[in-house]
């Protein structure tokens, strides 16, 4: 067995600018262990900024169904007085649960993305990198928080336009930017979880269509929960998104909250999310 | 182990009984093979011959047992994360993100590896240089040819520097001139690095040429092993024995027939459906 390097080929090897080994002949070392997640998860987000930097289109038309929710919906039911909101008007009742709303669908696409890379080859060359398959998952799931930070922002100042009047105190504004990437975090989770389990695009897409709407729908997003009957009310206490809307409520517009019950669950959320994903992304890798 | 890699001493890649199954499907079946530091070693087979499937579990993709694949000497099954520190790999299909540019594509990889932020831009362009993509590095991969996107790809595993770099059809679907830049570039960087090359082909021009050598997988198993111009003289000892030797001398193609024979349309052919899947997605995206 020779331990040199075979002699490369003739014919092959005299172009002009045959590079000197350089860079290319030293591997990376490799980051201590505790670094690796975090530099994965930076990783995966800046490639998602750099893709949001290339190509605003979507953040434009993304824009476009929480615009009219607030415009045609919101707008209308404000003149109704038929939810009741606590004495704010419905649609500074609404802005909240629609910031909630478009981080959430930006979120439930994750799972039809991984299953694109991995059909596309992107994923299972992402998979042979040193990133634990956990890391690659929460990566994703920040990569979805900070688009949907973005989202959350356009729709903040279409509300804001609207005349729905919003906290501008920076601590709160921080506490919504962690509250919607909790959220997002856990539902591009549950998506990729979704993923790993069906294993194709067309199952993903009927069955993400299928929970997008009761999950909407049985939250606290467009009426208190206090309206719903009494099944209803269960399923909406198990409903994650329930809890972001509560807390993205209490922020911006000081409405009476459950802040650290709202971070908890959602934190336990997203830290399940990003464990159930994880353990099924190997089913996708096969 | 303190050092990154068992023992220099090691073989690049060696296989001990390598098996895997898709259901019912045998995949793989006993597959021995080891590959030598430095060496270009080719994979041929038909279809469904299971050459993919073994660089998936060489790849650590698929789940494999301790004892089966060793790389450099690390047991894939027990060391993945050191493993995948030596490994560069592009898959069968054209895996660049059309989303970002030939920059932004290798510098993900740069980040993946833990290169350091000061090294990150020199080494980035380092390897887009290397496969000739220097003055096509802040286009968007979407803009690209085929055969840059092959390059492209190339980049992107060089820029980690790896000892084994595993390449899965990489010229499929590429005109003959894009298939000779890949093969042209490959073997410069190879020639500078020393790196070993693993690579899956249905080409036996560019077996013939390239490879130092090749093992024909037919059915899961490695049918023969050697040299191309070994397995050329055996068959045509073969030939010469069963008195035949009238004939032109064998070319590998003569040899890939003898081994698989009508292969191509045998009933394992259902096996490596996904395969099939994969490169007719592969070419619709090239066309």
């Amino acid at each position: 067995m020779s331990a040199t390097p075979v002699v490369p080929r003739p014919g092959s090897a005299e172009s002009p600018a045959a590079p000197a080994a350089g860079l290319l002949g030293v591997p990376p070392r490799a980051r201590p262990g505790w670094r690796v997640f975090p530099a994965r998860v930076g990783a995966m987000c800046v490639v998602e900024l750099q893709k949001l930097r290339h190509d605003r289109t979507e953040l434009y038309t993304r824009a476009v169904q929480p615009a009219l929710w607030l415009l045609i919906f919101g707008e209308t039911f404000t003149r109704l007085h038929v939810i009741p909101t606590g004495g704010i008007p419905y649609l500074d009742y609404l802005a909240p649960g629609i910031i909630a709303q478009s981080a959430m669908f930006i979120a439930i696409f994750y799972g039809i993305m991984i299953i694109w890379e991995r059909d596309s080859g992107v994923l299972p060359k992402l998979l042979v990198t040193p990133t634990p398959h956990s890391a690659l998952v929460a990566g994703k799931a920040f990569a979805a928080g900070v688009k949907s930070v973005i989202q959350a922002v356009v729709v903040i100042l279409i509300a804001a336009v609207l005349g729905v009047a919003m906290t501008w105190n920076p601590l709160r504004l921080l506490g919504v930017v962690v509250v919607v990437v909790l959220g997002s975090a856990f539902f591009s989770c549950l998506s990729m979880s979704i993923a790993g389990i069906v294993l194709t695009r067309d199952r993903l897409m009927g069955i993400g269509q299928a929970i997008t709407m009761p999950l909407f729908f049985a939250s606290n997003a467009l009426y208190p929960v206090a309206l719903m009957p009494g099944w209803l009310q269960a399923v909406s206490k198990v409903n994650p998104l329930s809890y972001q809307v509560d807390a993205l409520r209490g922020l911006l517009l000081g409405t009476p909250s459950h802040l650290w019950l709202d971070f908890g669950v959602l934190i336990l959320a997203a830290l399940a999310g990003i464990a159930a994903a994880s353990s099924l992304m190997g089913r996708l890798a096969r | 182990m303190t050092d990154r890699t068992g023992t220099d001493t090691a073989d690049a890649l060696s296989c001990t009984g390598l098996a895997y199954s898709f259901g019912g499907a045998r995949a793989v079946d006993g597959v021995d093979l080891t590959v030598a530091p430095g060496e270009v070693f080719g994979l041929l087979g038909p279809n469904g011959a299971g050459k993919t499937t073994a660089i998936r579990a060489i790849t650590t993709l698929l789940p494999v047992p301790a004892g089966m694949v060793q790389v450099f000497g690390l047991d894939v099954a027990r060391e993945r994360m050191a493993v995948r520190r030596l490994l560069g790999y592009v898959p069968q299909q054209l895996s660049a993100d059309a989303n970002l540019t030939g920059r932004e594509n290798v510098e993900l990889f740069a980040r993946v590896y833990d290169v350091p932020r000061r090294e990150r831009a020199p080494r980035i362009v380092q390897a887009l240089e290397a496969v000739g993509l220097g003055d096509a590095a802040d286009r968007m991969a979407g803009t690209y040819s085929g055969g840059m996107v092959r390059r492209l790809e190339l980049a992107q595993a060089l820029v980690s520097a790896p000892r084994l770099l595993i390449l899965d059809e990489p010229t499929i679907g590429l005109d003959p001139i894009a298939r000779t830049s890949v093969w042209d570039r490959l073997t410069e960087v190879r020639a500078a690095t020393g790196m070993t090359v693993l690579v899956t082909t249905h080409y036996m021009d560019e077996a013939d040429q390239y490879c130092d050598r090749l093992a024909l997988m037919h059915r899961g198993r490695v049918r023969a092993l050697g040299t191309p111009g070994r397995l050329k003289a055996e068959l045509a000892d073969r030939r010469a024995r069963s008195g035949e030797a009238d004939g032109p001398a064998p070319t590998l193609e003569d040899v890939f027939r003898h081994f698989a024979g009508s292969g191509l349309t045998d009933e394992q052919a259902g096996g490596e459906f996904r395969d099939v899947r994969n490169t007719r997605r592969t070419a619709s995206r090239v066309g």
